[in-house]
Formats: C-alpha cells, sequence, structure tokens
C-alpha cells in the first residue's frame, strides 16, 4: 500500500449520515449503536441517524450539517448506491461539495435485509461497513468531470415503420442521420403485408408517405443493402463503417445510435401441419397470397393461434396475432377487396367496414356507431341489416381456434365484437389439447376438442391460418455485439429499465425502438420510435456530454513503458506518448481498471477508486471493531 | 465479527463455535453488486460474516488487493464478476478468472489453502446465487478455520 502524501494538508472532517429507513435497517439494526460507534471514528467530524434520509428533511438535514461542521466529506449509509447515489450526491453539491466527496455505505441490501435473524451481528457488521466507509471516505479526492464534444448526428439501423419513424424526427430536428436498410428499399416487414387493422389502404399505401418524407428529407442519408459492419467509439463520438452488399465500405461519424431492426414470424416447422398439407398457412404468408390475389376458394377458414408462442417454441404471447386474426376473419367476412375472388367487379366502396385512419371525425363517427352496436341497440336499422346480411361471403365459416383472445384496448375490443358480429366463431383449446390439423380423404380437416361441450369435434376447412409470434432478427446478436448492448432471454433487444427507461440501452448514446424490442403493432412501435428520436436527440441538441470521472490516471515517473495496460484496454483508451510512457484518453476510458490491476509497476491507479482507497476500505474491513 | 467473540481475538484454536470468519467480498458494480442488492431486496438471509467491497469490475481487483486482505487477516476472499461474455466491460472478466487461477496457484506456496479465494460469476438477476455462493463459502472457510495469519492452517 502506498502511502503517499495526498495533497491534503489539513485533516478530513467527514459527516456521517445512518439512515433507519423506516424500520428496514432500524428493524434490525441498533442504528443508535451505529451511530454512536460512528463518531468515535478518525476524521470523523459529525455523525448522525435520519428516519428516512433520502426524504426532504433527512436531505436538508445534509445540505445544514455540510455547512454547520464545515463538512468536506459526506458518507450516507442506507440503501445501495445503484439506486440512490445520484440523489445524495446533488444534495452534496448544492452545499457546494463536490459529488465525488460522497460515499456511500449500503447497510439495508448487504445487512440488515440478509441478517434480520441476528440483530446483534448485523449492527456490528453495520458498524464494520461504516468503519469500511469512513476509511474509504479520508482518501476521497475532488474530481472534475470532463465535457466531451457531440458528433451531432445519429445512425438509424433499420428503415422499417420504427427506423424510419425515428430518422424523421431526428431528420426533423436538423439533425443529420444515416439510416442503414439491409434490404434494397425501405419500409421493413409491413411491405409483407396486404391489410392494416382501421385502415381501409393497404399496407404498402399506408407507410408511403413515410417513405416519401423519409425520401424527401435531405438530412437523411440513406444506406440500402447495407449493414453496420464495425462500430467504434462512446457517446458523442461513433466511427461506424457501414458495409453495403456490392459497395465499398462507408465511414460515418455519429453521436447517438437507434436500433429499429424490426422482427421476423416464427416459421412454425413441425407444426400443425404446416409444410405438410396444402394450404395450411401462417398469418403473413395469407398477408402475402392476398397481396398476389391467389387466394383459392374459401367456404371454411380455421385460424389457429399461439402457434408456437407462449411455451411451445417461445414462451412470451406475441402480443399482436390475436388482433391480426380479428383484422383478417373481418376482411374476409367482408370480402375486401374481393380478397375471395367470388364477385368479379370490385366491391363498391360504400358502407365499407374499414375506417380511414387519418379522417379523424370520420373515425368519431364510425366509433359511436360501433359502440352503439356493441350495446346491442341499433340492431333493428335497416343499415346494419343489410350490411351483415349483403357480406358478399356471408357463406363463408370463419373459426378462430384461441386460448384466450387478447384484444387489448377500445379499438382492438370493438373489432374483436365487430367479429363477432360477422358471425366470427371463437371456439378456446387449452395447451393441453391442441387443435389438430388431418388430411382426411384429400381434404384438410381441423379436429379439435370442445371445451365447452366437452366432446371432440372436427370440422372440414378450405384453409387454415396459423398465427406465430414475432421472433428476434437472426442476425440480432451480430449488432448486440457491436454495439455492446444486451439481448434478453427471448433474443430481443432489452432496454435498460422496462418502466422507466423503456427506449434507452444501459450503454449510454444507444437507444432502441419497435419490434427490435419485443413484438408491437404500427402505432406502438412508430411511438416508441418518436420516443427514441427525442431521447438520442438530448447529447446531440446539447452539442455535449458530461462524462463520469471514473478514468485511469498513470503516474508517469512510474510507467515504465511496458504496454501491457494498452494491451489490456478493451478501449484503446491507453497510449504510449513520445517518450514511450502510457497516458489515458480520458474520453475514451469507460473507468473499469483492468489497466490497473494489470500494470507490474502499480503506475496506474482509478480517479475515485484508487488503489489507496480500496485497499483502506479492504483493510478496516478486517480491523476489530 | 468480533465483538460477538472479542475475548477469543488472541486464541487460534479452530474451536468450531468461537471462529468468526472474515471474508471479503468483491463485487463488481454492474452485475455482482445488482445481484447482492437483488439477494437483499428478496430477504434472502446468510450468514453475516461477509464484507462487500464495490469495484466497478471484477477485472479492476488488483491481486495485490487480495493478498493484502489475506495479509490483514481475511479467512477468505470471494471476487464475484459478470458472467462470461456478459462484461460490462466487455471482457474484463476473463483477465479476472486468469488472474485467480494464478492466484490460487501463488496463494498455496504462501501456505494458504486456495479453496480460500473463490470467484463466481453472479449476475444482476441472480440474487438466489449470491445468497448461495455466500452460505457456502462461508461453509468452506468455517471448515478450513483461521487463516495461517492467524495461526490457522
Amino acid at each position: 500500500m502506498t502511502d503517499e502524501a495526498n495533497g491534503e494538508k489539513k485533516s478530513p472532517r467527514i459527516g456521517v449520515f445512518i439512515c433507519h429507513c423506516g424500520s428496514n435497517i432500524g428493524g434490525f439494526v441498533d442504528v443508535k449503536a451505529v451511530t454512536e460507534y460512528a463518531a468515535t471514528l478518525p476524521d470523523v467530524a459529525y455523525a448522525t441517524d435520519n428516519l428516512y434520509t433520502c426524504a426532504e428533511d433527512g436531505l436538508n438535514n445534509i445540505k445544514e450539517s455540510i455547512k454547520e461542521h464545515n463538512l468536506d466529506r459526506v458518507i450516507v449509509s442506507s440503501c445501495t448506491p445503484r439506486t440512490h447515489a445520484p440523489l445524495f450526491q446533488r444534495t452534496c453539491e448544492a452545499a457546494g461539495l463536490n459529488k465525488y466527496m460522497f460515499t456511500f455505505v449500503n447497510i439495508r441490501e448487504h445487512c440488515s435485509w440478509v441478517h434480520m435473524k441476528d440483530r446483534e451481528r448485523a449492527t456490528q457488521k453495520a458498524k464494520d461497513l461504516v468503519r469500511m466507509g469512513v476509511a474509504r471516505a479520508r482518501f476521497l479526492e475532488p474530481q472534475e468531470e470532463t465535457k466531451i464534444d457531440v458528433t451531432q448526428a445519429a445512425l438509424v439501423v433499420g428503415g422499417g415503420v420504427s427506423g424510419m419513424t425515428a430518422a424523421l424526427s431526428l431528420a426533423n430536428m436538423g439533425f443529420p442521420v444515416h439510416l442503414v436498410e439491409k434490404d434494397n428499399e425501405l419500409g421493413g416487414f409491413v411491405r409483407n403485408l396486404h391489410g392494416l387493422m382501421n385502415t381501409k389502404k393497404s399496407a404498402g399505401e399506408t407507410i408511403e408517405p413515410l417513405i416519401d418524407k423519409v425520401n424527401a428529407q435531405k438530412n437523411i442519408t440513406q444506406h440500402l443493402n447495407s449493414r453496420v459492419a464495425t462500430v467504434e467509439g462512446f457517446i458523442g463520438n461513433y466511427d461506424v463503417t457501414i458495409g453495403g452488399d456490392d459497395a465499398e465500405p462507408k465511414e460515418v461519424k455519429v453521436g447517438t445510435i437507434i436500433v429499429a431492426t424490426g422482427a421476423v414470424p416464427l416459421v412454425p416447422e413441425g407444426l400443425f401441419g404446416y409444410k405438410e398439407h396444402p394450404n395450411v398457412v401462417t398469418a403473413t404468408e395469407f398477408e402475402e397470397l392476398c397481396k398476389k390475389k391467389d387466394i383459392p376458394k374459401l367456404k371454411n377458414v380455421a385460424f389457429i393461434q399461439c402457434v408456437g408462442s407462449r411455451g411451445q417454441k417461445v414462451s412470451y404471447c406475441s402480443r399482436i396475432c390475436c388482433n391480426v386474426a380479428i383484422k383478417t376473419a373481418i376482411n374476409i367476412a367482408e370480402n375486401r377487396d374481393n380478397m375471395l375472388g367470388v364477385t368479379e367487379e370490385k366491391p363498391a366502396e360504400a358502407g365499407g367496414q374499414a375506417v380511414e385512419e387519418p379522417a379523424a371525425d370520420m373515425k368519431a363517427e364510425e366509433g359511436t356507431e360501433r359502440r352503439r352496436r356493441r350495446r346491442g341497440r341499433g340492431r333493428r336499422e335497416g343499415e346494419d341489416a343489410v350490411e351483415e346480411g349483403a357480406a358478399p361471403s356471408s357463406g363463408v365459416e370463419i373459426t378462430v381456434f384461441n386460448r384466450d383472445v387478447m384484444a387489448y384496448g377500445v379499438e382492438h375490443e370493438l373489432e374483436f365484437n365487430k367479429a363477432r358480429e360477422k358471425r366470427v366463431k371463437f371456439i378456446r383449446y387449452v395447451p393441453d389439447n391442441l387443435p389438430k390439423v388431418t388430411m382426411k380423404d384429400g381434404n384438410l380437416e381441423v379436429g379439435y376438442f370442445h371445451e365447452t361441450l366437452k366432446m371432440e369435434r372436427s370440422m372440414p376447412v378450405d384453409m387454415v391460418i396459423l398465427s406465430t409470434p414475432l421472433v428476434s432478427q437472426p442476425d440480432a446478436s451480430t449488432l448486440s455485439q457491436l454495439l455492446k448492448v444486451p439481448l434478453g432471454q427471448d433474443g430481443f433487444f432489452q432496454e435498460a429499465h422496462v418502466k422507466l427507461r423503456p427506449v434507452d440501452f444501459a450503454t449510454d448514446g444507444v437507444f432502441v425502438c419497435g419490434t427490435c424490442r419485443g413484438p408491437a403493432d404500427i402505432a406502438e412501435a412508430a411511438s416508441q420510435a418518436a420516443a427514441a428520436a427525442s431521447r438520442a436527440a438530448i447529447p446531440l441538441a446539447n452539442g455535449f456530454v458530461q462524462a463520469e470521472a471514473l478514468t485511469s490516471r498513470v503516474d508517469e515517473t512510474k510507467c515504465t513503458g511496458c504496454g501491457t495496460c494498452v494491451e489490456v484496454c478493451p478501449y484503446g483508451a491507453l497510449r504510449k506518448n513520445e517518450e514511450g510512457i502510457s497516458e489515458v484518453i480520458a474520453a475514451a476510458c469507460k473507468g473499469c481498471g483492468c489497466c490497473g490491476a494489470t500494470c507490474p509497476e502499480g503506475a496506474i491507479t482509478m480517479t475515485h477508486y484508487t488503489d489507496q482507497q480500496l485497499l483502506a476500505e479492504a483493510k478496516a474491513a478486517l480491523e476489530e471493531g | 465479527m468480533s465483538s460477538t467473540a472479542p475475548e477469543t481475538g488472541g486464541e487460534h484454536k479452530v474451536g468450531e463455535e468461537s471462529f468468526e470468519p472474515r471474508i471479503i467480498v468483491f463485487c463488481c458494480n454492474w452485475c455482482s453488486y445488482a445481484g447482492a442488492d437483488l439477494a437483499g431486496v428478496s430477504r434472502l438471509q446468510m450468514p453475516p460474516h461477509f464484507r462487500v467491497i464495490r469495484v466497478m469490475c471484477s477485472a479492476r481487483v488488483d491481486p495485490e488487493f487480495v493478498l493484502r486482505a489475506f495479509q490483514k487477516g481475511a479467512d477468505g476472499v470471494l471476487v464475484a464478476g459478470c458472467h462470461p461474455a456478459d462484461c460490462h466491460y466487455i471482457g474484463g472478466n476473463y483477465r479476472t478468472r486468469r488472474r485467480i487461477a494464478l492466484l490460487r496457484i501463488l496463494l498455496q506456496q504462501f501456505g494458504f489453502d486456495p479453496g480460500r479465494l473463490k470467484l463466481e460469476w453472479i449476475s444482476a438477476g441472480e440474487g438466489e446465487k449470491f445468497q448461495k455462493t455466500i452460505v457456502e463459502f462461508t461453509d468452506t472457510v468455517n471448515e478450513l478455520g483461521p487463516s495461517p495469519m492467524k495461526g490457522g492452517d
């Protein structure tokens, strides 16, 4: 242990604030005894206990005590620094103390909550932990946080609805955006689809205006047939190589990155006669058939929900499939766009059920009408009767085999009711007794156990539509590794916090939106994209980011220039200067401390986690209390 | 810990009742420390002999820290980091793994049982694993008895 003078002339004045956390700590640890003990420790000028240190009066107490007792270091001994350190650091700053003069001691998660049955030992441990904190605090030094300039441009990976929405939002704010799409055109998964819910337009027509805007937006540079090849750097300063399929790799500099790579539908190999019998298709394939106007004559259609999801091939509910099935069932029942080919001429648009999305007033009107119908009123009204009777496909039997219908939200619930009014049958099955798709005498047949009648039934069908979940992109892990952001258990990108930071990654400067984060419908994906764009714009608009002052530091008088640190640094944050001595590139250093542990000369230490501080902490842990 | 048996401080008998092991746990901030927090939030009870020191990455744990801890009388040292391929700092835990393997050999040469130094991967979601690790390691150290620095073997 080095014992060099750290420039401190006068001895430190440490304030220790010990928290009862209601009874969370106070119930299992003798907080008064710990406080009395803390007051006896070297350099402790003031020690007190609070019922809730994080409450207004607790924070005020810290601020006042700093002034009153002329404290130059503060220790809060309460919960975990992972949640509360920023709060107390801000409090210190408000009282004019550098935030790096603060130390946290965890006596709740690591003590009172895990030693609830041994008050004596828990109290002793809390004393030890406070002693360790004091030992560390004595060696704290104020640190300056460096401002790092930000390249005011962004990268958006994925040219689907989410990616385009995000890119457009950022571009409209005036930031240059590089939009990378692996296909040869924009549009993403929605391009495969024929019809969408709640709009009369086709899927292609619906997203066309978005594509047009992206094409017209001069701030957006499109990179089609391209992928992200390499990513170097950190928030504010990324060097990205975009590799084209047949073009030269391009290098771009950006400040923030948005991941919007979307998802793909599960291919239900080996499930429900898929690829085994004709006319067993996935919901996505059915959309493609609709687009090609290649649907066979239909009299009986069966949907099977939750194919491969909720415990079969993937664990989760894909969230959108119920609504997709309801939408498709209504379209079939209404023979939309003459999809069934039963009438030769194009059917008149008048009286159509689908609602034009952008026309809000019309939508409201329709909504009222539907709500009226839902309540059972207006049934006698002529137009309703005509409408139902006139459905050209009234002869088509549509059955949706489901575990339960998750038509969440007002709009979807209304659609569900509408489907039922169209005589779409919803038959429930349980996971232990799945419907069976078989061929009988050359005809497709669905056998199922009727849960209400408690008997085996079967029905002939012309087509079976399998609702398969959205699953993560097969190459998601490649991008995840390039960007150093995590994938969750199901292979989707995982946000920093499911509730509070839904479009951030834990890694600063990288954001996520759309179905690459988990199944979502178009409106949800667009909202997430707008959110991600606004989050990604914050550092761009500021023009700088404040870097935490947790970096390594080289003592040039000790360094022999062996270069070991340069080799071990995962961020390339160390290099040799002209004299052959190691130096730290502070902006690139993430503060892991690997170099410090490696240096054979003990020439490298970390700011705020110095060898001296950590050794003092360890030594204090082993002292007699 | 010592207050419960302060009188026995000078004795080095391997008396099971009087031995209160001193265990230092280095936890990386991103996985293991959060795993320890989760164990707390889940109220998973465990023996009270361990003291956690937070470091940003398990790779920050200089072999010197471990040796100093043993020199100052630690009966056991546990280093906990993120699972392989899950390191917040890309691959710090791989370096930790190599260092700990070497350190165990070194400790043996110094006359310590290498079982007194343990490396474990504990993720932020593994509160139960943190508890299990602490329980098992405390048992191990209890069996090994006081550190050779305090006259044990």
